[in-house]
C-alpha cells in the first residue's frame, strides 16, 4: 500500500506531500501521523503541501482532523505552502480549515510551530504554579 | 448552442481510477488554455463528483468533452451512475446535508466551483450530473 513518508527531526515530525492525494492515501497519512506522534513523543507536526495541486472536501477534512488529533495528543501542527489556487478553491467550496494553523512556507511554519510549543508549555507551567 | 469539439469516455470502478481521471481532466483543461485557478476549481469539482459516483453510485462512467458556446471554449463533464439515485435532489443540494459521514459540502460546494451544474436523478435508476467550466468562467 502506498504511504507518505513521515520524517522525525528532534521533537518534530515533518511530512512533505509530493504526490497527488487520493482518499486512501490521505486516510493512511492521518493514521500514520497520529501513531508517529505517540511513538516519538513529538511536540510538533509540520505538513508541507506546496506540491499538492488539488484539495477537495474529503482531503481538506483529513487535514483538519490531523490538526485536531495532534492537539488532543498534545502536539502542535502547522500546514505550510498551500498554493493560491488551492486556497481560493477551498474557500469557495465552503471549507475553512478551522482549527488548522497555516503558514506561507516551511521556514515560517517552523517559526510558528516553535512559538506555539513555547506558548503551550508556558501555559502549562502557569497552570502548575496556580495550583501549587 | 453548445458544440462538442472533442469527447472521451472514462470508466470509474475503483478508487485507483480517480488520480488518472483527474489527470485526464487537467489535460483537457490545459489543452483549451484554461488558467490555473479555473483548472483547480474544475478538477476539485470533478474530484468531489467522482467520489459520489464511487461511494453512492457504485462506480460509473464520466464523459470528458471540450465544448464551445460560440464565444469561448470550456470543459463539460458528465458523471453517470446506475446507483440507487437521490430521493430528494433539492435536499442533497443544501449546504451541510449529508446521508453519509461527510461534511455535506460535496454537491452545493461543487456547484459554486463551476459555471453550469445540472443533476438528474431517478430512484432505482441512477444519477447523472453534468458540469461545465468555461475557459474564462
Amino acid at each position: 500500500m502506498e504511504r507518505i513518508p513521515i520524517l522525525k527531526m528532534g521533537d518534530f515530525l515533518l511530512v512533505t506531500i509530493q504526490v497527488d492525494l487520493y482518499d486512501q492515501l490521505a486516510e493512511n497519512l492521518e493514521t500514520d501521523l497520529v501513531n508517529s506522534v505517540k511513538k516519538h513523543n513529538s511536540k510538533g507536526v509540520l505538513i508541507d503541501i506546496s506540491s499538492v495541486s488539488i484539495i477537495d472536501s474529503f482531503m481538506g477534512r483529513i487535514l483538519g482532523n490531523i490538526g485536531i488529533m495532534s492537539r488532543i495528543m498534545g502536539a502542535q501542527s502547522v500546514i505550510v505552502g498551500m498554493q493560491p489556487a488551492v486556497a481560493m478553491t477551498l474557500v469557495e467550496l465552503g471549507l475553512t480549515l478551522t482549527g488548522v494553523s497555516t503558514a506561507l512556507n516551511v521556514e515560517k511554519g517552523m517559526e510558528l510551530l516553535r512559538s506555539k510549543i513555547l506558548l503551550s508549555e508556558g501555559q502549562s507551567d502557569d497552570y502548575d504554579n496556580d495550583t501549587e | 448552442m453548445t458544440t462538442i469539439l472533442s469527447k472521451e469516455d472514462f470508466i470509474i470502478v475503483k478508487e485507483q481510477d480517480v488520480v488518472p481521471f483527474r489527470n485526464k481532466v487537467k489535460e483537457a483543461a490545459v489543452k483549451i488554455g484554461m488558467g490555473i485557478l479555473n483548472q483547480t476549481k474544475l478538477i476539485t469539482a470533478a474530484s468531489e463528483l467522482v467520489r459520489n459516483l464511487l461511494k453512492y453510485g457504485g462506480g460509473g462512467m464520466v464523459i470528458i468533452e471540450s465544448v464551445n458556446n460560440g464565444r469561448e471554449n470550456g470543459i463539460r463533464l458528465i458523471f453517470a451512475d446506475k446507483g440507487p439515485g437521490i430521493a430528494d435532489v433539492s435536499l442533497a443540494m443544501k449546504d451541510g446535508y449529508s446521508t453519509g459521514k461527510s461534511l455535506g459540502l460535496g454537491l452545493p460546494g461543487t456547484k459554486r466551483l463551476v459555471n453550469e451544474f445540472d443533476i438528474q436523478s431517478t430512484v432505482g435508476m441512477g444519477t447523472t450530473v453534468t458540469i461545465i467550466k468555461w475557459k474564462n468562467g
